[in-house]
């Protein structure tokens, strides 16, 4: 029997994480990069597009880009609040955390989770539980 | 003289403890999976009217201990013990779901194995002559345990093939010294089991030795094999511990791939239900065995179930801490 075979050598915590390790399904890399590039290139064509926009109304550069970050947070807490960011993440993986909205994400679903513990102790302690990190050592 | 004492681990009851009644609530996505015709209650939201999922859950629990007692009619006063547990810190489902019941109450914490650590207690001590009824109850909610263990729910991550979807249910059992059963006629109890695992997105791998230890006692204390039962039944180990399992139990020299199953395999469909490698939680192997595992037996289908629930012994801290997870396995024998 092949399960017999890959067991007998098992005596070891070392042994045994090698066997699990060949028993454990891996996830299907190659796909979830690109459904990664996909969708985060997609998130990125739409800021251009809003980019554009916030220049044809006639904000400079900087005010521009300023105008777009804010947009593009919004659309992110946006589908937070209404449970679709959670579906393209699940989809998208890297994708759609990578990004600003990501990151809007990050934090708006922690104040979603922690609301009913109070907005001190809650949402304002746990605000940052996801993005915390980034912060700290983004540099 | 422990006389009862079968080996090291078992305990043979002298008079077999009767199950005479069991109640199970399940949430919707529980509810489409194909033992949904098994269940008592299928909720149609994961919310149940309540502001938090804390207070959801308590009130699974709550409503399912109502649902034991009336099935079976049996009043407060008659119960001597109820032993309840849940994942959430301190046990707060089972404690704040029971608050209103006037019942001599121990909580439990066995994580996923907590509901056969509640029947084997509660048939001890039935059989020791201290109850007469005892209520075995346990709960897990998939959304206070995302909160607890892992991430906010809108947050917007993949879960890897190995994860493990955590049961929103709870299953309650009333054990009697008098009915017509079926019957707990021996108990096994577990060692915690450390094979070093330390993915928190495999659970079915670090508890899949536990089940393996205490399975293996249990057939070598009681001198039974496989054969001997139509069904032996791990909690929640999903596919891949599953599999783990059946393979670790063949090179010890022991065959139970014709008759052995997990309820966390059960429960959902994994194709159709994208719950990677199955259930988990108290709820998976509590609903599965108040709902369908206790029909089958009502109905003879099975006569003889080896049932033997797992739990990994952890927390978010002792995860963070690189702590390996810690398994655990219980197993008591019913028959009809």
């Amino acid at each position: 029997m092949e399960g017999i075979k890959r067991m007998k050598s098992i005596e070891t915590k070392k042994d045994y994480q090698e066997y699990v390790d060949k028993v454990t399904p891996n996830s299907q890399t190659a796909f979830n990069i690109l459904k990664a590039f996909m969708v985060g290139g997609t998130i990125c064509l739409i800021g251009q597009f809003i980019l554009d926009f916030w220049t044809s109304r006639g904000l400079s550069e900087d005010d521009a880009s300023a105008a777009t970050s804010i947009s593009l947070i919004f659309i992110g807490i946006f589908l937070t609040a209404i449970n679709v960011y959670s579906s393209i993440g699940k989809f998208a993986g890297a994708g759609s955390i990578v990004p600003i909205t990501g990151f809007a994400n990050s934090i708006a679903s922690p104040a979603i989770e922690f609301k009913s513990e109070g907005l001190v102790l809650g949402v304002g302690a746990k605000l940052f539980q996801i993005a915390g990190p980034v912060l700290v050592y983004r540099n | 003289m422990a006389e009862k004492k079968l080996g090291k681990q078992t305990v043979k009851l002298s008079n077999p403890v009767s199950i005479s009644s069991t109640y199970s609530i399940v949430g919707p996505k529980e509810g489409e999976g194909p033992l949904a015709k098994y269940f008592d209650m299928i909720l149609e939201d994961e919310a149940w009217g309540e502001k938090t999922w804390e207070k959801t859950e308590a009130k699974i629990v709550k409503e399912c201990v109502a649902g034991c007692l009336g099935n079976e009619k049996v009043a407060n006063a008659d119960i001597d013990y109820l032993f309840s547990g849940d994942l959430l810190n301190q046990c707060i489902s089972s404690s704040f779901g029971i608050r209103e019941r006037d019942i001599p109450y121990y909580g439990l914490f066995g994580a996923c194995s907590t509901f056969v650590e509640a029947m084997s207690l509660g048939a001890m001590l039935i059989d020791g002559g201290m109850a007469d009824n005892v209520i075995a109850s346990t709960s897990s909610h998939f959304c206070s345990a995302e909160k607890q263990f892992r991430f906010p729910l809108e947050l917007g991550t993949q879960r890897p093939p190995s994860s493990q979807w955590t049961v929103t249910g709870s299953g309650t059992a009333l054990l009697s010294s008098g009915g017509e059963g079926p019957f707990i006629t021996h108990v096994t109890t577990g060692k915690i089991v450390d094979m070093g695992i330390k993915d928190a997105n495999n659970m079915g791998a670090a508890m899949a030795p536990a089940a393996v230890d205490t399975l293996y006692t249990h057939f070598k204390d009681t001198g039974r094999a496989p054969s001997d039962y139509d069904l032996i039944l791990t909690g929640d180990l999903g596919v891949i511990g599953k599999k783990i399992t059946n393979e670790l139990m063949q090179s010890r020299g022991i065959d139970m791939k014709n008759n052995y199953n997990d309820c966390g395999c059960l429960i959902f469909d994994g194709d159709k239900q994208d719950t990677h490698a199955g259930g988990s939680g108290c709820g998976c192997c509590a609903t599965t065995f108040c709902g369908y595992i206790y029909n089958q037996l009502k109905h003879k289908k099975f006569k003889r179930v080896l049932f033997c629930a797992t739990g990994a012994l952890m927390s978010p801290t002792t995860a963070q801490q690189n702590e390996s997870i810690l398994g655990i396995a219980h197993a008591v024998s019913i028959e009809v």
